[in-house]
């Protein structure tokens, strides 16, 4: 009996497991077909693969250039955050006021609302600081979208740190920053690497801004994807190869950079 | 010319007067302790000299430099916390050291300070563990061990010792008064425990409500208290204060036949315990405790219209008593405190007829 739960459990697992990763497994099938392959009926599940489309992506459009822009935005909007949000949850989390709960509060809802409400301001305000299709103006509009959530999450990071530890830092010669340095850093490492790679992530995945807001020089991947369900049609291989090309970087980066995140963020501690 | 000197230092929390301007002078390597019941404002003090608590008034002079507005870290102070306050993600050799490598110090003199620290506090052995690898009163040491290696100008401890249990609690109390006798640095020590006041302290500072009742030696405290508060805070159990309307006849008995109207104190090493008949008062046992070296009687003593007040006798010797028995009592001689209606002494003088 004990069995049979174990099976059905698993069973159920692998089930919703491979429901959620077959778009994935699809899409990158996808992208080693040619286009008549791709919408042929019934679907072909065995077939040569090509790297037919990636050569025509490569050709029509430059993959480097995008890539390069995603890397940009999302690995210097991901520092920025940091730099901003840390100090802002280190003050919420240990100098906490009356008003502390209200402005965590208020900076989550701005999250509430639809990216999309707040599209005419932002864009106007872009085009009157002229940085429409500037890495700049990415760069600032993904760090400020994804700050609530950094803040958040550094705040109930920080807040586990007994406050009486920083103290007797204070006590011992700390200033404010040899503080987060040595005791603040050291303790709240999982938080900070898993705030930044979510950043990062956030960033990289970011489509509607970046369609909104860039095209041709500082379009980042979520663009070019995007330029391939076009007024000409939807050419599912390329489409597949595109999406496959833009989302294997992060992946492999989400894979490995856990654990060197974290020993970057470490080196140079106090040991 | 005083070593620290708090000068009218005042702390507000909201509309709430939390310290009412403190004047206090410490000498040099002076052991003043604070003590008081919780909410007096103690532990905000010591934090206020830290630099841990902001100071809205007054100020605080530390070997003739103004420290008021200073940050903590360019005080030149350390701290023993009640929680211990480690680096948990440091070795107790870092631990130790931390506030020698922040200021730079020179590897060699750090392990030569670490090792001496960590020898007189037993700790050598385990100078490679984390804290959570140590027990309590390890921890207790290394925090203490934390803040002699640096030689500060003036230790401060918040209630070190009421975390651990009570046997370790009086042992390292010892070890806390022979340290300050070996190291001779200039201590502030925050407890609500009165016997570590009276044990510890070269000087007392007893506080209630945020401001200061009174300041002396341990005996100086519990010969001579100010007011009725500092003489029932000081001493277990508590000293018998009786109102004179309660008891009229208790002028008489301590002798003191001119006492105004207010309140008499007797320490209960000072009610005799007599057979019954004898002795000046009579009353009933209410209780026994006999805690072996000591054994007290509490004994209801009427005025003959049935309220009456309790008065607790402390003697050495053990006792055949039982709650119910009728019991006499004395008082000895010229043993009484005097306090007028708002709990303020009245010299003992004044009574005297």
């Amino acid at each position: 009996m004990k069995h049979f739960a174990l099976i059905l459990r698993t069973v159920a697992a692998w089930s919703v497991t491979l429901l959620i990763v077959f778009p994935l497994i699809w899409l990158v099938l996808t992208a080693f077909k040619t286009e008549q392959q791709a919408i042929a009926i019934p679907p072909q599940l065995f077939f040569t693969p090509t790297m037919e489309s990636f050569a025509e992506v490569n050709l029509r459009s430059d993959y480097l250039l995008f890539a390069r822009n995603s890397v940009i935005t999302s690995v210097i909007s991901t520092l920025l955050g940091l730099a901003i949000a840390a100090p802002a949850a280190y003050s919420m989390a240990f100098f906490r006021t009356k008003k502390t709960r209200d402005i965590l509060m208020w900076m989550l809802s701005t999250k509430m609302m639809p990216a999309v409400g707040a599209l005419v301001p932002v864009y106007v305000m872009a085009q009157t600081a002229g940085m429409l299709d500037t890495l700049t103006g990415l760069i600032v509009v993904f760090t400020l979208s994804n700050l609530p959530i950094m803040v958040w999450m550094l705040y109930s990071g920080f807040k586990d740190i007994p406050p009486d530890i920083l103290e007797a830092a204070r006590m011992d010669g700390a200033n404010v920053w040899l503080e987060f340095l040595h005791v603040i850093r050291p303790l709240a490492m999982g938080t900070l690497s898993s705030t930044g790679l979510l950043c990062l992530v956030l960033s990289w995945n970011e489509a509607f801004w970046s369609l909104n807001l860039s095209s041709a020089k500082a379009g980042t991947l979520a663009t070019l994807i995007a330029s391939y369900s076009s007024p000409e049609g939807l050419f599912w291989a390329k489409l597949s190869a595109a999406s496959l090309m833009a989302i294997a970087p992060i992946v492999v980066v989400g894979w490995f950079s856990q654990k060197q995140l974290v020993q970057g963020l470490t080196f140079g501690a106090v040991k | 010319m005083a070593y620290l000197e708090l000068k009218g230092v005042e702390k507000f929390f909201g509309s709430l007067r939390a310290i009412k301007g403190v004047n206090l002078q410490i000498q040099k390597g002076e052991f003043v302790v604070f003590v008081g019941p919780s909410g007096c404002g103690k532990s905000t003090l010591l934090r206020m000299i830290a630099g841990l608590t902001d100071i809205d008034g007054g100020t605080i002079e530390l070997d003739g430099r103004d420290i008021t507005k200073l940050p903590s870290s360019k005080r030149d102070l350390a701290m023993v916390f009640q929680s211990y306050a480690l680096y948990p993600h440091m070795s107790v050799y870092d631990n130790m050291s931390f506030a020698l490598r922040l200021a730079n110090v020179d590897k060699q003199v750090i392990q030569e300070k670490v090792g001496r620290a960590a020898e007189i506090l037993n700790l050598t052995q385990y100078l490679q563990r984390t804290p959570k690898e140590l027990s309590g009163g390890q921890r207790q040491r290394v925090a203490i061990g934390r803040a002699i290696v640096r030689a500060p100008k003036v230790f401060l401890f918040d209630e070190p010792l009421s975390n651990l249990d009570a046997a370790l609690r009086g042992q390292t109390r010892v070890e806390i008064a022979k340290l300050h006798r070996d190291l001779g640095a200039t201590t502030i020590y925050v407890t609500h425990d009165q016997v570590e006041a009276m044990t510890l302290a070269d000087r007392v500072v007893v506080l209630r409500d945020g401001a200061i009742e009174q300041v002396g030696s341990p005996l100086e405290l519990y010969d001579r208290p100010a007011n009725q508060f500092v003489a029932q805070f000081i001493g277990t159990p508590q000293m018998n204060v009786v109102d004179t309307a309660k008891l009229p006849a208790l002028r008489e008995v301590v002798g003191a036949a001119n006492a105004p109207d207010g309140f008499i104190g007797v320490r209960p090493e000072n009610v005799l315990v007599r057979a019954a008949g004898s002795g000046k008062l009579t009353g009933r046992v209410e209780l026994v405790e006999s805690l072996g070296a000591d054994t007290l009687i509490y004994a209801h003593v009427g005025n003959g219209s049935g309220a009456g007040v309790q008065i607790v006798a402390r003697q050495a010797e053990r006792t055949t008593l039982h709650p119910g028995d009728p019991v006499g009592l004395d008082i000895a001689p010229a043993s009484f405190h005097l306090f007028d209606r708002q709990g303020h002494t009245v010299p003992a003088a004044a009574g005297r007829a």
